[in-house]
């Protein structure tokens, strides 16, 4: 449905988004995370025909943004990181606005205006003044302006940023509703949003894609950088040098001990399931195995991973990549630009 | 056509929304009105004394040359200097500073049509002014006998000296977020080529002739006299074009295209 290919942007010197691809399916939600300034917005705002791109090429339900735009924007609903609203109108002048330039035969625009209050949950306030509204009321009239047209495409830019805790379950349960009759691409930063909306996630950094797949699927993939926890019963030196030499470990650390028993956490390479092998190793040697556990990664440090340094040389510089870093605060207000 | 008046209508909404829209109109019935007053009651005591003196063979003086001639040349084109700036001002600079632009420049519309309908907004409030100004003048006919054709002519003029005012000041608000610095530079760009044919007073080769052709005040001088001249006509919808269209390249260059 959405298909972007090689994209770049480049504001003067300065490189916004480089080479960027990748595709979006009819009725699936994509992700779209990374960190503050990391090129979501441009992105987006090149697929929504806003911006030209400098290179590269977006096609949407097929047609190509930059030859037809006209024909692209009838297909996409688009909601900007700041709902874009005229604060002097009503809800209601204000949908019917979008709605006639957004194209909607002369006869059904009431009928739209309609179903949209209700899909949003906002025809309890169809005649104040937009100014005079709360955040979350905005953000959910700039989302019913998306869908006045009922576009095959939403692009929504943090659509949750700014709203209190209950009004993000909701308007994340609006967009989940939305998947299947629309294609949605949603952009944030905050992690739970992804794990909890999207189907398939695209993590971009510093203008480049650094990951692509559906949220489990990423963190089964990088599972093997975590690490696993074993809990053994006898000579602590003697255990870490033995457990050394298992192939695919890294590094072999004591996490805790108490009494005869240690706790060590034991660092692997990446897609080396190394925990059979490290239950023959203790139990051959005689040890006492008392637990055996991966130590999993959230998406929270997958995401400070991808978005932080390159993989590869991360896994062979990086001792501690997991626990050594806090975990940036997620659902900070981020400085709109 | 729809897409333009539906942003034609938004234009002109919004500026009744505001106090923009009787801020404007306020200020400019005010000031023509008190120097329409003041023309016509100078009109009123000179014809009077001409007539204690018996006439003294000069000839009648006419209402059209006396009061609404110097109203449009000397007092309306000043008034508008100062009043278009606040309806152009807002016009791009409000779409962007809200982030409105967005949705304007992701709707299936094209520039033009948005140029048009913003355009057309603007010249829609403007034209309420031409009407203040024709409520006054049309006084005349009752308590005189001033002649029509004339008047016609000075209205078609004042009405595009303005139009070609508001191309070019939308353009200038393209520039900014703020309102403020629109209507500063546009007024300062608009008090510019109104004096622009001043250099023929101290440069008379090809440069201060060109300039002078530039100014808007040499073009309206036909129209202040009752004339509808081609000439002048093809400067002042040659002025809106250019307006329209620069406003046109400057929103492209909004897209990253430049």
């Amino acid at each position: 449905m959405i298909e972007v290919e090689n994209l770049t942007k480049r504001y003067g010197p300065t490189l916004a988004v480089s080479d960027v691809s990748f595709q979006v399916q009819k009725g699936e939600i994509l992700g779209f995370l990374g960190p503050n300034g990391a090129g979501k917005t441009t992105t987006m705002r090149i697929i929504t025909g806003f911006l030209s791109a400098t290179a590269g090429r977006v096609r949407v339900a097929g047609i190509d943004v930059a030859s037809s735009p006209l024909e692209a924007k009838r297909h996409i609903g688009y909601l900007p990181e700041t709902p874009p609203v005229y604060t002097d109108m009503t809800v209601n002048e204000y949908l019917a606005f979008v709605g006639r330039i957004k194209g909607v035969a002369r006869g059904e625009l009431k009928k739209r205006v309609g179903e949209v209050s209700e899909k949003c949950a906002i025809g309890d306030v169809q005649h104040r003044q937009i100014g005079r509204l709360s955040k979350g009321y905005r953000q959910r009239v700039g989302l019913a302006q998306a869908l006045i047209h009922n576009p095959d495409i939403l692009i929504l830019d943090e659509p949750t940023a700014g709203l209190d805790p209950k009004q993000i379950i909701e308007t994340r349960e609006l967009i989940k509703g939305l998947a299947g009759q629309h294609t949605v691409i949603l952009s944030t930063h905050i992690l739970p949003e992804v794990s909890k909306t999207c189907q398939r996630v695209v993590v971009i950094s510093k203008g480049t894609v650094v990951a692509m797949g559906a949220p489990d699927e990423l963190i089964a993939r990088l599972q093997g950088y975590g690490s696993v926890l074993v809990t053994v019963e006898g000579p602590a030196p003697e255990i870490m040098s033995r457990l050394q030499t298992v192939t695919g470990v890294n590094l072999v650390e004591p996490v805790n001990a108490s009494g005869t028993r240690i706790t060590l956490e034991v660092h692997t390479e990446k897609n080396h399931e190394v925990r059979s092998e490290l239950a023959r190793a203790i139990v051959e040697s005689g040890w006492g195995l008392f637990e055996l556990k991966t130590s999993g990664m959230s998406l929270e440090d997958i995401f400070l991973k991808l978005t932080t340094r390159d993989l590869s040389e991360e896994a062979a510089a990086e001792a501690r990549p997991a626990k050594a870093q806090e975990p940036e605060k997620p659902g900070e207000t981020e400085v709109s630009n | 056509m729809r897409n333009i008046l539906a942003v034609a209508g938004k234009e002109l909404r919004s500026y009744f929304h505001s106090p923009i829209a009787y801020l404007v109109m306020a200020v400019y019935a005010v000031l023509c009105g008190f120097f329409f007053y003041s023309f016509a009651a100078t009109y009123v005591v000179q014809t009077f004394r001409m007539q204690a003196m018996g006439g003294m063979g000069m000839p009648d003086m006419s209402i059209n040359d006396y009061v609404i001639r110097p109203l449009f040349q000397g007092v309306l084109t000043i008034v508008l200097l100062l009043v278009i700036p606040l309806i152009t001002m807002r016009l791009y600079a409000e779409e962007k500073r809200s982030g409105t632009i967005e949705l304007l420049l992701t709707s299936p519309v094209t520039d033009f049509q948005i140029i048009a309908g913003k355009f057309l907004g603007a010249l829609m409030l403007f034209g309420t002014m031409i009407v203040i100004t024709f409520a006054y003048v049309s006084t005349l006919f009752i308590y005189g006998n001033p002649s029509a054709k004339p008047l016609i002519a000075q209205g078609v003029g004042l009405f595009l000296f303005g139009a070609s005012l508001l191309a070019l000041g939308m353009w200038i608000s393209t520039f900014t977020k703020n309102q403020i610095i629109a209507a500063v530079v546009s007024f300062a760009a608009f008090l510019m080529i109104y004096v622009l044919n001043w250099v023929t007073a101290y440069s008379s080769g090809a440069i201060g002739k060109v300039l002078a052709y530039m100014a808007l005040t040499t073009h309206f001088e036909g129209f202040a006299k009752g004339v509808v001249d081609l000439k002048d006509l093809v400067y002042y919808l040659s002025v809106i074009a250019l307006g329209v269209f620069l406003t046109a390249r400057s929103v492209e260059a909004l897209k990253g295209r430049v």
